[in-house]
């Protein structure tokens, strides 16, 4: 007997130890990510060291404790911190966006990209510099569109779930939304003159340049996606066994109490939500949203309890330096954050792919 | 608690699956359903476990319809067994089982799943299997895991899908055995579609033989399986021996069945 009950309490231990191996890879990746934050603000044309930065930052919200020089204060706060943040924001939230939907999807190839979301807002954005043609007029013209042509793609992709049709059936659906979508931003750009071709190439390298907050509501683009990640965010998190349990197969999820059609349609449209709200302000960056579930996978394991905040922090680790190294790598020259991404990113993956015995997914 | 189905009919497509089943089940019984390919032995299951929803009729948990309970509370009383776990993103074993806790928890995994885990997992003694990659397992060892995650929910009533179809016959023994002791101790009332006859006739308590979406002939082993009743069913002439109390079936031939 006690032979059998220290079997048990070995086992159990075992696992709760595997268990806090992942709570660590996320406190580890928390404090990397404060790190690089700070590491990124600091670095830049204007000289400003990494003390003075962390004391920037800190005197804002312990003011009066720190000896911060206003120079350096208004440095950080005025010009890079917009920055950091989008890359913070932009890079969890496309990447969520991309675990959420493997995960319903039951598909490692599903992301924003292979759903045509990504390039059904290129669309709408290139219509609004080509053609001047919006929803909305005036300044927000290019956002408006991004945003509303990724919902559409959005909707599309729901219109096919509705059908009852086989996850692999969407993926495929998804794929050929993105080559319409994309056919139609080439013949935009066929009919454009030089400068707005120019530009519409220059949306689609995706940028963390326009960044921006503001006092009031809605507080910028930074306020407005912290605010669809804000409420989205906290709900996926709370369904990470009903995600576990779609892995199991749609049947025995559904025996183990899971609304799967539900959770489907309405995770869908929170991840379009997600992804819609990142890249109307950033343009299209690619690579997060496919690579980074991926990576945390292969480092954590795939219960989403912890594959959805790892994944948050991969993503936003993985963004925020690649951001960094664009600003630094032929500075003054800022390299097009979505390029650098995929140089950095790619690698990586790779490696770790080729790392895994066996099968991987 | 006992289990009632009452005249379910279930169509695809207008193509009609189960045509009145009707079916009334003790508690503690290990009930086996068998017929041919495409009788609608899973189609039946699932309807039981409402993951299909069936056309008309219901099923009764004691007094309660399965239609009518939160999809989670089902889940606590039903437990389902697929016939084989789709390959995956890797997972271990013991969260493999500890999926089947899902209806009791909110987020927080607590003690008490953890330890009724490795109950299930003492249970079907998989002990040494607890920490592995669940996909890294033989169909077996697969089958006894997927089993464990049902006990998981704590469920009355335990479907199961051909558990045994893809088992050698050591494995398909102790599925066998695992269940029939399940059923007994812990008061589980337990349905399983199955092939093997012979299993069906040895382990269950009593048989549904189904035919074209009915049920055509429900009872004991000696009762049901019998030579007409296999001739008629499945279109195959078949002598019987009696091993102790019990028809064990040989095969012999293919026949002509008159309609």
């Amino acid at each position: 007997m006690t032979s059998e009950s220290s079997i048990k309490s070995s086992i159990i231990k075992e696992y709760t130890g595997l268990t806090r191996k992942k709570l660590h890879v996320i406190i580890f990746l928390s404090l990397l990510l404060i790190f690089l934050a700070v590491l990124s603000a600091s670095i830049g044309s204007a000289d400003v060291s990494l003390k003075e930065t962390y004391f920037a930052i800190l005197e804002r919200f312990f003011p009066d404790h720190f000896d911060v020089n206003p120079f350096a204060y208004t440095v950080i706060w005025e010009l890079r911190l917009e920055r950091v943040l989008m890359g913070v924001l932009a890079g969890s939230g496309l990447a969520i966006a991309g675990v959420v939907m493997q995960a319903i999807l039951k598909n490692p190839l599903a992301s924003p990209y292979t759903l045509g979301i990504a390039s059904a807002a290129s669309f709408g954005a290139s219509l609004a510099i080509i053609l001047g043609v919006g929803i909305v007029g005036g300044a927000h013209i290019i956002i408006a569109n991004a945003f509303l042509f990724s919902m559409v793609a959005a909707l599309l992709i729901y219109g096919f779930s509705l059908r009852k049709t086989s996850t692999e059936t969407m993926i495929l659906a998804g794929i050929a939304i993105m080559y319409l979508f994309t056919a139609m931003v080439a013949s935009l750009q066929y009919v454009g003159e030089a400068e707005e071709v120019q530009e519409v190439v220059y949306w689609m390298f995706g940028s963390l340049g326009r960044a921006n907050w503001s006092s009031h509501f809605p507080y910028g683009n930074i306020g407005i996606i912290s605010i669809a990640l804000g409420v989205t965010i906290p709900y996926l998190f709370l369904k990470s066994w009903d995600f576990n349990a779609l892995g199991t197969g749609d049947e025995t999820a559904k025996s183990l109490g899971v609304k799967v059609e539900w959770i489907r349609i309405s995770c869908m449209f929170l991840a379009a939500l997600i992804t819609a709200s990142i890249i109307c302000f950033t343009g299209t960056i690619g690579f997060i949203g496919l690579v980074c579930p991926h990576i945390t996978r292969m480092v954590i394991g795939s219960d989403h309890r912890f594959l959805l905040p790892g994944s948050c922090l991969t993503g936003a680790v993985l963004l925020l330096s690649a951001d960094t190294l664009a600003r630094v790598v032929v500075a003054p020259v800022i390299l097009p954050v979505g390029i650098v991404t995929s140089f950095m990113g790619v690698p990586l993956f790779v490696y770790l792919l080729m790392r895994q015995r066996g099968g991987y997914w | 608690m006992k289990l009632k189905v009452k005249d379910l009919t279930f169509s695809y497509r207008s193509n009609p699956i189960l045509n009145g089943v009707t079916l009334e089940i003790e508690p503690s019984e290990l009930f086996a359903i068998v017929g041919p390919n495409g009788t609608g032995k899973t189609t039946l299951i699932k309807c039981i476990d409402a993951i299909l929803k069936p056309t008309s009729g219901s099923t009764l948990l004691d007094e309660d319809d399965v239609s009518d309970l939160d999809t989670k509370d089902l889940a606590k009383r039903i437990g389902y067994v697929p016939q084989s776990a789709p390959r995956g993103s890797p997972i271990t074993v013991f969260d493999a089982i500890l999926m089947g806790r899902r209806p009791h928890i909110q987020w927080r995994v607590t003690e008490d799943d953890l330890d009724k885990v490795m109950e299930m997992v003492e249970l079907l003694k998989i002990e040494e299997l607890s920490l592995r990659a669940f996909d890294e397992l033989s169909g077996g060892e697969r089958q006894k895991v997927l089993i464990a995650r049902a006990l998981c929910q704590d469920p009355e009533v335990l479907l199961l899908d051909e558990p045994t179809s893809n088992l050698d016959i050591r494995h398909q023994l102790d599925v066998m055995k695992v269940m029939k002791m399940i059923t007994k101790k812990h008061g589980i009332l337990a349905i399983m579609a199955i092939h093997d006859l012979n299993l069906a006739s040895r382990y269950a308590d009593r048989i549904g033989m189904m035919y074209q979406g009915r049920i055509e002939a429900v009872g004991a082993s000696q009762d049901v399986l019998t030579p007409e009743n296999i001739r008629r069913v499945y279109g195959v002439e078949v002598s019987l021996i009696n091993d102790g109390g019990k028809p064990y079936i040989i095969p012999i031939e293919p026949v002509e069945v008159s309609a």
